[in-house]
């Protein structure tokens, strides 16, 4: 299976379980050839999960200082991802980090896009606020057709 | 005129601070005054916000301790576990062996593994290189970031394998684990583990190569012993000063305090102040444990059997880390199954006490718990509470011979003193006494 979208992020840290609920938005779906994984955001693991993949959507809360909900896509495979976009920062090696380093190292699969949406509150709790919440089933729709498209290709 | 602007220098204030102290895990800042070449004020600040864990803990099953203190860290969330396993089997009476005891080594081995092949090359290798950070540094060191990534990978692996997952792991319960992996899901990871024994050989071969800088200091380390182990889960506390005491004794020895400038406490001895613990208190206290191959390692790479330049660290790092690989071998070499993943233990009430060699040091855990097996009180000291004055005492003993380099070789060496504790800020913050005043 080389399709993978992953959801990173922390659902008890409010917005940050955004790409979480993005994940299982579309794990519910059961789309054929589509693998969801659910990560912590830990650079690590992201790098482990790109290995042989073709295509991959990750999908992260971030805080850029844009409006709450407002939503980045990102195509890693032309443009660097900035360090400072996401929320997560243990050890300093996260999603930004991870991807960089996949590209220095020749391991960044063929198509790489990133969307972010801006979160609003990072703190400790469940749940997301609603400029956030709306768009969960949104970029949901936006990887499932992105996919579908490719697979027209 | 030269003597006058050499005289103005040294008397100039100076003020050394990261905002933000990058590649340590959670949030914390560093500040230092000098006035001309005295150093006059050095502090860790740590700014994470506490969480109340031991607060949270009243009220809850003993069963739930090692679920709910493993959410503290998510790089050493098993030093958690252990602990708190330990210290409720205590009072349940029970002592877990045989392969539940074995499943525990190794699971922790996979924790020492990835959070040491984490900290030498992507956090601390950088400083000693003259890079930023693990991505400037990997376009010159593609062979080594890789070789980096593989060995970091293979003990998550082996945190998954037992653990059921690698961050926060779900498989660990009171007693051992609720399932135990099949026999040929363990025996099959040994190509790996000999493939990480020698990348480690690899691995310290390259750090001793570093060049460190000349300091040293008169710790008193503090570390677990353990008759015939080098320490993981089990043992007494021992210290280089002739401290030799039980694990219920620990409150005796040590009292943590409140600073002001940082929500995570001190933790210091009670007559000698602060103290140091992590790889090389470990390592000084139990050389001797060391299995003739890792002994032999730390030889080759330049080490004597006592290591006081904290610098150096990354060495010991190195070493323990062939250690956890040769260790985690040994016990997938010799596993089959347990006939029942877990012993036991029924609730009783009583006070217990757990501590367990976190890759950065010592974690201590006392639990007391009711007639139902509901905690009434816990009490949670993590490495990084224990090293922080220690880390201060560093910053000032290194800063007060180097105050001549400019404030940004000033403010990168610091920082790399502070990483040199592999300080782990959000185990560090977990209480925050507040006292109100209404005069």
């Amino acid at each position: 299976m080389s399709v993978l979208v992953i959801g990173a992020g922390n659902d008890c840290r409010q917005d940050d379980g955004f790409g979480i609920a993005v994940a299982r938005a579309l794990a519910s779906r059961s789309l054929d050839g589509v693998e969801v994984l659910e990560l912590s955001g830990e650079g690590g693991s992201i790098l482990a999960a790109l290995e042989g993949r073709e295509q991959v959507y990750l999908v992260d809360a971030v805080h850029s200082g844009a409006d709450p909900g407002e939503l980045h896509r990102l195509d890693a495979g032309s443009e660097t991802i900035p360090c400072s976009f996401f929320h997560y920062s243990s050890h300093d090696f996260a999603v930004a980090e991870a991807l960089e380093m996949a590209r220095i190292l020749d391991r960044l699969p063929p198509v790489v896009v990133v969307f972010g949406v801006e979160g609003e509150r990072f703190d400790h709790g469940i749940g997301l606020s609603t400029a956030i919440q709306e768009r969960v089933e949104e970029v949901a729709d936006c990887i499932q057709g992105e996919i579908s498209a490719s697979a027209c290709r | 005129m030269k003597a006058k602007i050499a005289e103005k220098k040294t008397t100039m204030s100076r003020t050394i601070r990261a905002d933000y102290l990058a590649r340590v895990e959670g949030e914390g800042a560093m500040y230092i005054r000098l006035k001309g070449d005295e150093v006059r004020e050095v502090k860790l600040k740590i700014f994470e916000p506490p969480r109340f864990f031991e607060g949270f803990l009243r009220g809850r099953s003993y069963l739930e301790a090692p679920d709910m203190t493993a959410r503290i860290c998510g790089i050493c969330p098993v030093a958690y576990q252990m602990s708190s396993v330990h210290a409720m089997e205590q009072i349940a009476g029970v002592t877990v062996d045989g392969p539940i005891r074995d499943l525990r080594r190794l699971l922790y081995c996979g924790e020492w593994i990835e959070s040491h092949a984490l900290h030498i090359f992507m956090l601390h290798l950088p400083d000693f290189l003259g890079y930023e950070s693990a991505i400037h540094m990997a376009p010159d060191f593609k062979a080594e970031v890789e070789m980096a990534l593989t060995l970091k990978k293979y003990g998550n692996e082996l945190m998954a394998l037992v653990g059921g997952r690698e961050i926060h792991p779900i498989n660990v319960r009171v007693g051992g684990f609720y399932k135990a992996p099949a026999r040929d899901e363990v025996r099959g990871f040994r190509d790996k583990l000999i493939w990480g024994m020698e990348a480690s050989r690899k691995a310290v071969a390259l750090v001793a190569g570093l060049e460190f800088p000349d300091f040293e200091q008169d710790y008193e380390f503090v570390a677990m012993r353990h008759p015939d182990e080098y320490p993981l889960t089990e043992g007494r506390l021992v210290s280089s000063r002739g401290l030799d005491i039980d694990l219920s004794e620990f409150e005796n020895e040590f009292e943590e305090q409140q600073v002001e400038h940082s929500n995570a406490l001190h933790c210091v001895h009670r007559e000698r102040g602060n103290y140091f613990v992590g790889p090389l208190a470990r390592y000084a206290l139990n050389y001797d444990r060391l299995s003739p191959a890792a002994r032999e390692l730390a030889v080759k790479g330049g080490l004597d059997p006592v290591v006081r330049n904290p610098f150096k660290s990354i060495i010991v790092r190195a070493v323990e880390m062939f250690w956890a690989y040769e260790e985690a071998l040994r016990i997938v070499d010799s596993y089959e199954p347990p006939e029942k993943p877990f012993v036991e233990t029924p609730p009783r009430r009583g006070t217990g006490f757990g501590c367990s060699e976190a890759p950065r040091g010592i974690c201590w855990h006392r639990y007391s718990i009711d007639d139902d097996g509901l905690i009434i009180d816990a009490k949670i000291v993590p490495p990084t509470s224990q090293n922080q004055r220690t880390i201060e005492s560093d910053l000032r003993e290194y800063v007060k011979g180097r105050t001549s380099l400019s404030d940004d070789k000033l403010q990168w060496q610091c920082e790399q003193a502070v990483r040199n504790y592999d300080p782990c800020i959000s185990c560090a913050t977990h209480f925050l006494k507040l006292t109100v005043d209404r005069g």
